[in-house]
């Protein structure tokens, strides 16, 4: 029997690599998608405003768990079983990020005054311009640090990508595990690295939250 | 001399709470209102009335040729003729003094950066903070920043200003500056409404005063007029300010 050594730390790298790339996928993909639906949510029409709503209430309360299931097997059926894992993990979190992303940005977007927007809107300034250029500048600095904090979550929660056959860190993990029966030294090995990956962010967000404390508002 | 600013019977509720209970009056061009009366007399809506952040259920509302109680009214246009201050500023608290009164210039006139800034330096003159323009909301006191909310007003060149208590936050001393810069503007021809307690600066810069009371507007009078009132309740009023 193999016992853990660099080979698999070489393996759990690249893993861990690979649960980077997804959660910058997801990142990216809940945060494009987040951001419009944070802006439908805010949105002048009733329409888009329960549409967003129904749809946020929707992600934030199913398992992502469920959703990656849901994405896997329901593509499967309409005959994409083909699809690689990356992309169908990828679309499950990032439909996952976009629920929590959208209402993390509303928050913030709700927390500037309203007294901003009408200051803006007797400049005679369009909607669209009251939102880029007053708006959204002093919601982004209140956001910037809990959306960090929640990069963190995506960081830990691709874990559970491993269930479409995704194997990133923890599935690395487990595989090893399987081939060694050294659970200790490989799943703390495996803590590590994902360790490596949130305490940076972590960190940034602190600073940032204390910068923002001290700086103007 | 047709009115820059028209009421004609104007009814406002909110919910059961009827606020403006058939308001009427002119204001002519170049000349000063002022708005007095007790807290809840309905004289900040009236003005958001004025400037359409508030819609009317009855009467009519025209200022500057807009029909503001109309279907088709152009709220941008609108706003292009009228400016309005507040009591509480609401400068953008991320841009400088300076790019707070270059924002509207450059993105709804479409004025190039480098005239606007001159134009901002310009108001900025005129209300006595030449030296600020780099300075952060926060970095000012409030006499200070209200008036680079004025100054930021002024920007837009406006036909008519609303003022609603642009004063009432502020400590005597500092009431004074923003005063000044309001004298000038009356001075200078410009067409106000302003909302105030201060009586004594109704009585000088004046054209008219306007007590509100009860949704209403009880009384009318010259500015100079004001320590000799027709009505018992505007009497009492003044007495109780003094
Ligand atoms: N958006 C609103 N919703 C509900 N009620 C409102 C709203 N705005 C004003 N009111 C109520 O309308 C009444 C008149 O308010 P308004 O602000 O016009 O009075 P005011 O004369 O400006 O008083 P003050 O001197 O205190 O500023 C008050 O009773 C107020 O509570
Ligand atoms: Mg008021």
């Amino acid at each position: 029997m193999p016992s853990f050594g660099l080979g698999h730390l070489w393996f759990l790298l690249i893993a861990a690599g690979w649960t980077i790339a997804l959660s910058a996928i997801a990142f990216l993909g809940g945060g494009v998608l987040g951001f419009f639906i944070a802006l439908a949510r805010i949105s002048e029409s009733r329409l888009l405003r329960g549409l967003s709503g129904a749809y946020v209430q929707l992600v934030q309360g199913t398992p992502l768990l469920i959703l990656l299931f849901l994405i896997y097997f329901g593509l499967a059926i309409i005959g994409l079983d083909q699809l690689p894992a990356l992309i169908a993990a990828g679309a499950g979190l990032t439909i996952y990020s976009s629920g929590f992303l959208a209402e993390i940005w509303r928050g913030c977007l709700q927390s500037v005054p309203k007294t901003q927007w009408e200051a803006a809107e007797c400049l005679a300034m369009t909607r669209w311009q009251r939102l880029t250029r007053v708006i959204l500048p002093q919601a982004m600095r209140i956001a910037t640090a809990p959306t960090v904090g929640f990069l963190v979550q995506i960081v830990k929660n691709t874990s559970l990508a491993s269930v479409v056959g995704f194997v990133e860190l923890s599935q690395a993990g487990k595989l090893i595990n399987n081939s060694t029966f050294q659970p200790f030294a490989v799943f703390l090995t495996v803590a590590a690295l994902y360790f490596l990956i949130c305490y940076p962010l972590s960190a940034w967000s602190r600073g940032l939250e204390r910068r923002l404390n001290v700086g103007r508002r | 001399m047709s009115a820059v600013v028209k009421l004609t019977d104007v009814h406002k509720s909110f919910g059961p709470l009827k606020v403006l209970n058939g308001v009427s009056f002119e204001v002519g061009r170049g000349e000063v209102v002022a708005m007095i009366g007790q807290s809840g007399s309905g004289k900040s809506t009236a003005l958001r009335c004025i400037n359409a952040l508030e819609k009317i259920e009855q009467g009519s509302i025209e200022v500057c040729g807009h029909a503001i109680h109309g279907e088709k009214l152009d709220k941008r246009a609108l706003r292009l003729d009228v400016g309005i201050v507040f009591q509480s500023y609401n400068l953008f608290p991320h841009l400088t003094a300076e790019q707070n009164i270059m924002l509207a210039p450059t993105c709804v006139k479409g004025i190039g950066r480098r005239e606007a800034r001159e134009l901002a330096r310009d108001c900025l003159n005129r209300v006595g903070l030449a030296d600020k323009a780099g300075h952060y909301p926060e970095q000012l006191s409030g006499g200070q920043q209200q008036r680079v909310a004025i100054a930021r007003s002024l920007a837009m060149q406006p036909k008519v200003m609303l003022f609603d208590e642009v004063t009432s936050a502020l400590d005597p001393q500092l009431t004074g500056e923003v005063l000044r810069v309001m004298e000038d503007l009356a001075r200078g021809g410009m067409t106000m409404i302003l909302v105030t307690h201060e009586m004594g600066f109704a009585r000088k810069v004046a054209t008219h005063v306007i007590y509100m009371r009860q949704g209403k507007v009880w009384e009318v009078l010259p500015g100079h007029r004001l320590n000799d009132p027709d009505t018992p309740e505007l009497r009492e009023f003044i007495g109780s300010d003094l």
